[in-house]
């Protein structure tokens, strides 16, 4: 028999009252569902930023892309979520595609730069870039100078054989980031000389990490020697630790758009078009390098990150999102490179 | 017949009359009791016809339960609409979606889009329960179950729940492994994924090319689970049968792993053994080591998940340990057998039922975890992150990971049925309920230093471990620079006393909320079913048991992604609409860790003689007060083992609510998830660190809240008192 009854009586009482109060919707609280996809800091300054701006109550969700495109495409015949803000383009590109997003015009388009209103046509309106950044590598210097190894400058560099085991990059069939990587470099070398060079690479690839960031962190820690990433996640951590070197590779480099969109059957379309316009201001889009992000703004009135790579000054290609973007030739590459590459022999 | 069905059916219809049918998105009530948050009665006035039908078997019940006779065809008709009742609601439930017809003949025979309705709320929940407790109280009226209401109405409820938030998800993502894009059926694609080379190929065997992913798995989990196993073992004689001087730290250090979040055992790994780790660096200054990546990998991940695991292991067999009858050892003795023989020919033996279910555990867990292989596997792929990539990553195909989660399922199935046929149909009862006289027989002493030679080590590496996270959340740069600062604590726990008042302005606080909300509330739910359906699948008789404890088992066995997915594609759409709140996290934390209650509830249930139970309801107590206040009583150890797992699993899981977190309820570990993938492991760690100290005043605050099982005066007893479970 349990001691005290009528404790016990208040108790479940109270557990009762506690889980009818979780059970009642929620959603009705935030007059806005944001999905973000880029860093927490970054994520939480916009929100509260439009939240002050406008009075319109943001709930916030931080996820990698690939983490909102699924759940986006899960909740397609209930959408929560209003606005899908950030995050590199592919997915949204890919939502696009799917008809899980919809198209909208937004008030300042001309002043935003060629690349995101290019990606905007190409995706019938469905989604708009809202930065971009170019892909590089990245080396800890401090390990490169005990190993005794060259400063790597271009992408032909890395598959120097002295580099054995001492690149780091993400596997493409878990990262945006690293598929990206492969279609920038069958961009630039073609697709046979491309993979033959990704079959060099992969003699020197320590490991093909999960997330597209990952190998930064693994420079700062120490754990590789050099990095492959998107330049501004290198030059965020070089922030922490003063031994990162960021490199924008010779020959040129693809890179990619952080995009957003608006998804279809949203609760609160108005206010998503509301943040919609607002996110591609100046204002708005200063606050990424505010939070330790450092990539390129597309509206041309926002200034540049200090910290940050002036995309007009790097070899940029002329990347080709809607190829390279689609499910077969996506599907295609991955399929050569695993089978390829990954599977072979090290 | 009593007055129950007579409530039942005027609560029911109370419910219709009265209560919002639907989920209110903007409670408001200006349109009550007819628009959004009409009730069933004003809705099917004003034209949603399909609502009208169910008045019927309520009004037809109460009428029944009015006339007050009691007999047995009474009992038949209030079985029957009761059933059909429900049985109606869900239909309709399913039938009408959100946006017209739920399924292709519907339309064909009634014509496209036809009518929508949303979600289900409270009046349905209250209506829909009534139903179902009157078709129950009906059953048990013809004499189901010796006509014992209570039990009747229990194995409804918890088939229902497990019906609804097992099986019904469960099968939404498995038939989406057998559909193409379109939707349609497609077996060639299904035969094609599931036996892919690179889940099955073996091109390892010889050259440097990585092995299967099933392969890799199985490798791991056969390890992790062998290794595992033996150290819980020694730990458990250790502690019960040897007079070890530090059996206090060997006890903090076999519960702290069980309440580390995922990521950081593997982080403290990375940090000492990397290539550019504590230990790493001092091999290199004083014997001249080359650093290299050897941590990356099965060894990486084999170490980390033994530290997670090995305590599982041992609180399985400390349990069976101490069950172990000293009776039959004294007797071995008293036929002059020699110690070491004694252990090997008696005691061994005994052992093997909880040595097969600690090595069944670890090997589910081990195949199961995520966190683990994300941090340390390097190219050493596994079955959980490929299935988590399949849904999230470059190449998403839902498809396919639903594919791969069947061979998941398959290879935990077959560890099931391995372990079944080596503990076959023998008998291993030692405990008889009758009081168990005799001295626990100390160890033979080459077991024993075998014992010391295994776990010591293993406690001093464990140790290790731990003081590399305390240290590392009071540093500047974990790993890089040592200079003391609390900075990482600032960022997440900051508290400022504002003129409004005290302003928890830390980055971390919200999800600290959530979780703890979240735990507390899912914690004593878990346990509550838990312990009921123990009570089900132990003492009545009734026909779908073994139904019942498979279904309960399934839910543990499938991986957290699969779980994630399976309950947005299930519960985000009518009739059961339960996304974006809490509710959707404490449901699947219910479902997904009651199975150790359950288990627990059984293992305690076995030991507690039945004839106790008898005695109370031949004195004439209903099965509910039989349970309240003879078996919970007795089954307080499984209360607390099952009370601290499901708040230690809600607090730690990951895999499962990534996909069911919102803005509102965000949990600790996507929160700690989201500071490793911005490379702040500080603050990573100092999350963690704070959780762990929370876990263990909870810990301790349970254990004394639920409190000792009290058992008579027999001293023999104290024995089985003390039996964990």
């Amino acid at each position: 028999m349990l001691p005290h009854r009528s404790g016990t009586a208040v108790l479940i009482a109270a557990f009762v009252t506690i889980l009818i109060v979780s059970a009642l919707p929620v959603r009705a609280g935030g007059s806005l569902v944001m999905y973000c996809g880029v860093q927490e800091e970054w994520c939480r300054a916009v929100s509260t930023a439009f939240e002050r701006e406008t009075g319109i109550s943001v709930a916030m969700t931080r996820k990698s892309a690939g983490e909102v495109y699924a759940q986006v495409k899960a909740e397609a015949a209930n959408p929560r979520g209003d606005i899908w803000w950030g995050g590199t383009g592919d997915p949204h590109q890919q939502a696009a595609n799917e008809g899980l997003t919809i198209e909208y015009k937004p008030a300042n388009l001309n002043e935003l730069y060629d690349w995101a209103q290019r990606q905007w046509q190409e995706a019938r309106g469905r989604t708009i870039g809202i930065y971009s950044g170019a892909l590089g590598f990245g080396y800890n210097e401090k390990l490169l100078k005990a190993r005794g190894l060259p400063e790597p400058k271009c992408w032909a560099d890395l598959i120097n054989p002295a580099y054995k085991d001492e690149i780091q990059v993400a596997d493409p069939n878990s990262s945006g980031t690293a598929y990206n990587l492969l279609a920038t470099i069958v961009q630039i070398m073609g697709e046979e000389k491309g993979f033959a060079f990704l079959k060099a690479l992969h003699k020197n690839v320590n490991q093909y990490t999960k997330a597209g960031a990952a190998p930064a962190q693994a420079v700062n820690l120490g754990e590789t020697t050099i990095g492959i990433t998107f330049m501004h996640d290198m030059i965020a951590a070089a922030q922490d630790n003063p031994d990162i070197k960021t490199v924008a590779p010779c020959e040129g480099t693809g890179y990619e758009i952080g995009s957003m969109s608006l998804i279809k059957g949203a609760h609160n379309l108005e206010n998503a078009k509301k943040f919609y316009d607002w996110a591609l201001t100046p204002a708005a889009q200063e606050l990424a390098a505010q939070n330790k992000s450092y990539q390129t703004p597309s509206n041309k009135n926002t200034p540049l990150p200090k910290l940050g790579v002036d995309l007009s000054k790097t070899k940029l290609i002329d990347y080709d999102f809607a190829k390279y973007g689609s499910s077969e030739v996506r599907n295609a590459l991955l399929k050569r490179w695993t089978d390829e590459v990954k599977n072979q022999p090290r | 017949m009593n007055r129950t069905p007579r409530v039942l059916a005027a609560t029911g219809l109370l419910a219709y009359i009265a209560l919002p049918w639907y989920t209110i998105e903007n409670p408001s009530l200006t349109s009550y009791p007819f628009g959004d948050e009409g009730t069933a009665l004003g809705l099917a006035i004003m034209g949603t016809w399909w609502l009208l039908p169910l008045a019927l078997p309520l009004l037809l019940c109460l009428c029944i339960a009015l006339r007050n006779r009691p007999d047995e065809s009474c009992a038949e008709w209030l079985a029957v609409l009761g059933f059909v009742g429900f049985a109606y609601l869900l239909a309709q439930g399913f039938a009408v979606g959100l946006h017209g017809w739920n399924a292709e003949w519907l339309n064909a025979l009634f014509g496209a889009p036809g009518p929508k309705q949303q979600g289900m709320g409270f009046g349905a929940l209250v209506v829909g329960v009534a139903l179902l407790f009157l078709g129950c109280r009906g059953l048990a009226g013809m004499g189901w179950c010796r006509g014992d209401t209570f039990i009747v109405s229990s194995i409804g409820a918890v088939g229902m729940l497990l019906a609804l938030f097992v099986f019904y998800p469960v099968a939404t993502i498995l038939t989406s492994a057998f559909t193409d894009d379109k939707g349609q059926m497609a077996i060639a694609p299904f035969v094609e994924k599931i036996t892919d080379s690179s889940i099955w190929g073996l091109k390892c065997l010889g050259n440097g090319v990585a092995c299967g992913v099933a392969w890799n798995t199985i490798v791991l989990a056969v390890l992790t689970a062998f290794a595992s196993t033996t150290l819980g073992l020694a730990f458990a004689l250790i502690a019960l049968r040897t007079k070890f001087r530090f059996k206090a730290p060997l006890r903090v250090m076999t519960v702290l792993p069980i309440i580390t979040p995922p990521f950081v055992i593997g982080l403290a790994l990375i940090l000492m053994f990397g290539r550019s780790g504590a230990v790493s660096g001092i091999l290199f200054r004083t014997f001249g080591v080359v650093p290299t990546r050897w941590i990356y990998g099965l060894t990486g991940i084999f170490i980390a998940q033994v530290l997670a695991f090995a305590p599982i292991a041992f609180l399985v067999l400390v349990g069976v340990v101490q069950g172990l009858s000293p009776a039959l050892e004294e007797a071995a003795q008293t036929l002059r057998a020699k110690r070491l023989t004694i252990f090997r020919t008696v005691t061994w033996p005994l052992l093997r039922p909880g040595l097969a279910s600690a090595f069944l555990l670890c090997l589910i867990e081990s195949m199961a975890d995520f966190g683990n292989p994300l941090v340390l596997g390097g190219n050493f792929e596994v079955l959980s992150t490929k299935i988590f990539f399949a849904v999230v990553g470059a190449a998403t195909d839902q498809s396919r990971a639903a594919a791969l989660s069947i061979v998941l399922l398959l290879l935990t199935l077959i560890g099931f049925a391995v372990q079944q046929l080596w503990l076959g149909k023998k008998s291993f009862t030692t405990l008889s309920g009758k009081g168990d006289p005799g001295l626990l027989m100390p160890l033979p002493t080459s077991i024993r230093l075998a014992c010391y030679a295994v776990a010591v080590p293993w406690l001093v590496f464990t140790f290790a471990v731990y003081a590399i996270i305390f240290i590392g959340s009071f540093v500047k740069a974990v790993g890089r620079d040592y200079t003391p600062t609390l900075a990482s604590y600032e960022i997440a726990f900051r508290v400022e006393h504002t003129s409004f008042g005290w302003f928890f302005s830390g980055s971390a606080w919200p999800s600290f909320f959530a979780t703890v909300e979240i735990a507390l509330l899912a914690a004593p739910l878990t346990a509550a079913i838990g312990l009921l359906t123990a009570y089900l699948l132990t003492r009545p008789d009734f026909h779908g048991r073994r139904a019942l404890d498979f279904a309960a088992m399934l839910s543990f066995a499938i991986p957290g992604t699969v779980v994630g997915v399976s309950y947005i594609l299930a519960f985000n759409v009518p009739p059961i609409e339960i996304t974006g709140g809490a509710l959707i996290l404490v449901v699947c934390f219910v479902f997904r860790n009651m199975p150790v209650g359950m288990r627990a509830g059984t293992a305690a249930l076995a030991q507690i003689d039945k004839s106790l139970d008898e005695a109370s309801l031949t004195l004439g107590a209903r099965s509910l007060t039989t349970f309240a206040r003879v078996v919970l009583p007795l089954l307080r150890p499984a209360l607390t083992a099952s009370l601290i797992y499901a708040f230690v699993r809600a607090m730690t899981a990951v895999s499962a609510v990534i996909f069911l977190v919102s803005a509102q309820y965000n949990m600790a570990t996507t929160y700690i998830i989201g500071r490793v993938d911005a490379g702040e492991y500080g603050v990573a760690i100092a999350y963690s660190a704070a959780l762990i100290v929370l876990m263990l005043v909870v810990i301790l605050l349970i254990e004394s809240l639920v409190g000792e099982r009290r058992l008579g005066r027999r001293p023999a007893m104290s024995n089985v008192a003390a039996a964990p479970t």
